[in-house]
């Protein structure tokens, strides 16, 4: 008990420089190494959100409306202020990179602390949303109050009657679902109609081949809710514009919503520690131009998060 | 090894020669913690191997359990049938859920993996140390609280009283989780299920990163990618199936909480979520995933075949390029677990398109190893006779694999017992054999001890027949209708079950005489020397058991399965390199 594990890595670096592992053998040897290491973490951060963002693109094909109508609920400005920041903090990282690599520990220094103030304050302004949101009762699952006007279980049960039921209109065909003329209200909307109008348009093909992810039907569905939108040309959806089936949905708005950013936020308390870490190392001087690796790897992160945030921004909050 | 003869001696080439004489990884260092915070890769990998086997001698006692309930339609653990249906569907999901999630996908990667990895690359440890420990707790703490739910489970069964007091204990979903059951219908334990499930995941992935990092950057001299062993490139290729695949999974379990804690509506329809979309989410994983258990045994298959046909390997690069294709197919085959899910036809023709593709890299294995085997001077040792029942049961497993690829077919065998059959010749016929194979070939090498080879030998034969008893019958029984998961059946199906379980008894005690022998070799076993099989690859240079820093300079690299050097002198002294055949791959 008493030789202790520490003990023995001394003495295995024993007259070697004392930030090379004793399994490496030159100091650039263990920095590929550790880069190596940190892309390879960084893909498997990229495809666990990969996963959320397919759950995000399979829900937003089947319930589009519920997407355009609940994004209103959040705030555009208050997200854009959370971009700026957190741009902002890649940038004083980056540079903080650098300033570890030419050994200006000062300004290193100072730099990570700017990039853990724009982090805590990403934080800060997520605080009040999150909060603001609970107190509308715009939480998830039988927490989501939906809206003023919602009136409980019936509207549920009209849910499931209609997801269940063939939507009516949607038996011919589509042929009332995107006549040409209609597409003139949709300037704001042309990204996405054309592509609606060939999925509906589309001849019921040779048994039936239709879009592997959309079960039959949700394909019924979304054809309800594209026959609805024609009839309410439509930039901001309001809660009554809504078709009944997904008025009691907002919920899975939100959810992916809060799912989405939760997982987000909780990469940014991570970076934070990490970052914070880092901070007090690089004050008592551990950095220079001979060894930098963690500075560098939690930069790498921090940049990962960063990025993640740049695709939930728009998908969450600027939806058209 | 000076440049003039030495006399053949059983040293190690690259042996520590700072350290004293007899000091090896399991004398360095001695005490409790000396093993709970080392950051040696050998004590990391042993710390592993006592999970791992603790692990599948419970699976294989659920399995045992699941069998003798199986024996006869009426209910065999308790006169009350509720009660016995309950207790069976407790024991095959855990049985699912301990082999798959603790046994199969660690055992190789996680035991022989991170002991035979660092010494292949003749590198004195892994690239991350400390993360590799990590991935060991990780590992821990997700099984501990799997077996904290079968405790819940079977305590509960027993007594009922106790439901109230800590909830529904457990799990009878089966291994897969599928929704809705597992987030609405199933009164169990899933939430502390997945969650040691996604914990798990988190030891898998970083052992895959370590992994992918050492093989890139830590190989000796001489060693570029196509002089590799053949077990690097399956751990290379199962390193990155199990970075690109296992965060999926992650990210679904942490869904499945989610929906089953907050009632998000994700997976369940009345939500407005779709159950379809778990099944995408999971099979995602989960078909990798067996590729992530297959792929390693392969690569134990490649260097025992060729060891003991005394011939290099045949066809290396194409063994070695079809492990990253079977692992770069097996992202693009998950919907053929889905085809009667109402997936649409034409992703099912397409999925059973590609399924079919995957059996060409698999061929060129089996082929490659038979024409290893060809005109080699074959020894008949413990591991290859393993080895040669496992590509014997992986071709078995293989084409029936086939069957279930064709739409039609698997129409009508799906969910039946030819399924279980199919994939256990697979997951248990292949990684189970490649696994022993594998314990027996390094097992000197681990602990510096020979087993007893006519025992081991019987015990092989004893679970070959043992298995093919108990799984081969299983597809007749599922082509004749009897659907999987049943508790209970028809009395037409009694006959294929008693075959079946007959076959279980026979093969775990074929098992226990594995086990024996190996503890009986742990304790009494003769000294191993250092090379006892003649192989090449570069943990066969040092000692047995290797020294703590595995090589005292980094050697240089030959060709892994050129054996003319080495010549056999002595049961105690096993192979040495003659020194007049070649020159010693010194530094």
């Amino acid at each position: 008990m008493t030789q202790a594990p520490p003990t023995t890595q001394h003495q295995d670096h024993a007259g070697h420089d004392p930030n090379l592992a004793h399994h490496f053998e030159t100091p650039k040897q263990q920095f590929d190494s550790a880069k190596v290491g940190m892309w390879v973490f960084l893909a498997t951060e990229i495809l666990m959100f990969g996963g959320l963002f397919c759950a995000y693109a399979v829900w937003r094909s089947n319930h589009p409306d519920v997407f355009l109508y609940a994004h209103t609920k959040l705030d555009w400005r208050l997200g854009g202020i959370n971009t700026v920041l957190l741009i902002a903090s890649s940038f004083t990282m980056a540079w903080a990179v650098r300033a570890a690599q030419l050994s200006q520990k000062k300004l290193m220094v100072a730099l990570l602390a700017l990039t853990i103030a724009g982090g805590c304050g990403f934080l800060v302004v997520k605080t009040f949303e999150y909060s603001a949101k609970y107190h509308h009762g715009l939480w998830v699952g039988h927490w989501n109050q939906y809206h003023p006007n919602y009136q409980g279980p019936k509207h549920e049960e009209a849910a499931a009657h209609a997801a269940v039921a063939p939507a009516p209109g949607s038996s011919d065909g589509g042929s009332n679902v995107s006549a040409p003329g209609s597409a003139g209200g949709y300037d704001q909307l042309a990204l996405t109609a054309p592509e609606h109008s060939q999925v509906t348009h589309a001849p019921p093909g040779p048994q039936g081949i239709v879009p592997a992810l959309v079960t039959p039907p949700s394909s019924a569905q979304v054809q309800a809710d594209l026959a609805e939108q024609h009839h309410t040309s439509h930039y901001n959806l309001a809660w009554e514009d809504l078709p009944p089936a997904e008025q009691a949905r907002t919920h899975q708005f939100f959810q992916i919503y809060f799912l989405m950013t939760g997982l987000h936020t909780f990469h940014v308390i991570v970076g934070l520690g990490l970052l914070t870490w880092i901070l007090l190392r690089g004050l008592r001087g551990a950095f220079g131009s001979a060894y930098f690796t963690p500075v560098d790897l939690v930069g790498l992160y921090w940049h990962l998060v960063d990025l993640i945030w740049i695709f939930l921004f728009p998908l969450l909050y600027l939806i058209h | 090894m000076s440049a003039t003869n030495p006399p053949i001696t059983a040293q190690p080439h690259f042996g520590h020669p700072a350290a004293p004489a007899g000091d090896n990884y399991l004398t360095h260092g001695r005490g409790v913690l000396s093993w709970l915070l080392t950051l040696d890769h050998k004590r990391i990998a042993i710390m592993y191997m006592a999970g791992i086997l603790f692990s599948y001698a419970l699976g294989g006692v659920f399995a045992i359990l699941i069998r003798t309930e199986l024996i006869l339609p009426s209910p065999q653990f308790s006169s009350d049938p509720d009660t016995a249906w309950r207790f069976y569907n407790h024991m095959f999901t855990l049985h699912g859920a301990v082999m798959v999630f603790l046994f199969i996908i660690p055992a190789i990667p996680a035991i022989f993996g991170n002991f035979v990895l660092p010494m292949m690359l003749g590198a004195k440890d892994v690239a991350f140390p400390k993360l590799n420990l990590t991935s060991l707790y990780l590992w821990a703490l997700g099984a501990v609280i799997f077996i904290f739910v079968l405790l819940k489970g079977v305590l509960n069964v027993m007594f009922p009283a106790l439901v109230p007091f800590w909830g529904g204990g457990g799990l009878e979903t089966g291994w897969t989780f599928y929704t809705p059951y597992a987030t609405t219908t199933a009164d169990s334990a899933v939430v502390e299920a997945t969650l040691g499930a996604f914990i798990i995941g988190f030891s898998s992935i970083l052992t895959g990163v370590n992994f992918i990092a050492s093989i890139h950057m830590l190989r000796p001299p001489g060693m570029t990618w196509f002089k590799m062993p053949l077990m690097l490139w399956a751990l290379y290729a199962t390193s990155i199936i199990q970075i690109l695949a296992t965060p999926v999974l992650g990210i679904t379990l942490l869904l499945l909480m989610a929906e089953r804690l907050l009632r998000v509506g994700i997976f369940d329809p009345g939500l407005g979520g779709d159950p379809i979309l778990y099944q995408h989410f999971f099979w995602f994983y989960s078909h990798p995933a067996v590729y992530i258990m297959i792929l390693p045994a392969m690569g134990v298959i490649s260097e025992l075949i060729s060891t003991f046909s005394r011939k290099h390997i045949f066809g290396y690069s194409f063994i070695a390029l079809s492990s990253l294709t079977i692992a770069f197919l097996g992202f693009l085959v998950w919907g053929h677990h889905m085809f009667v899910s109402g997936q649409s036809p034409m992703a099912n023709a397409i999925f059973s398109l590609l399924t079919f593709f995957v059996a060409v890299p698999s061929a060129i294995k089996t082929f490659n190893w038979v024409a290893t085997m060809y005109k080699g001077n074959i020894h008949l040792k413990t591991p290859m006779l393993y080895a040669m029942g496992m590509i014997c049961l992986f071709t078995i497993g293989g084409l029936t694999g086939l069957f279930l690829g064709s739409l039609s077919t698997d129409v009508h065998v799906h969910d039946t017992y030819f399924i279980v059959a199919h994939f256990h010749y697979v997951m248990m016929g292949s990684v189970l054999f490649a696994f022993l194979g594998g314990l027996y070939y390094w097992w000197p090498k681990f602990f510096g001890r020979m087993y007893a080879e006519n025992p081991a030998r019987i015990a092989a034969v004893l679970v070959f027949i043992g298995f093919n008893l108990t799984f081969f019958i299983q597809f007749v029984a599922g082509t004749q209708g009897m659907p999987r998961r049943y508790a209970s059946y028809p009395e037409q199906y009694t006959i294929y079950h008693q075959i079946s379980t007959i076959g279980a008894y026979t093969m775990s005690l074929g098992m226990l005489l594995v086990a024996a022998n190996l503890l009986h070799s742990l304790l009494r076993g003769p000294k191993a020397p250092p090379n006892p099989w003649g192989s090449n690859s570069l943990e066969w240079h040092a000692s047995s058991p290797p020294p703590h820093d595995n090589f005292a300079q980094t050697p240089n690299a030959g060709d892994p399965y050129d054996y003319s050097a080495w010549r056999y002198a002595s049961p105690r002294e096993g192979y040495v390199r003659d020194p007049n055949a070649a020159p010693a791959p010194t530094h």
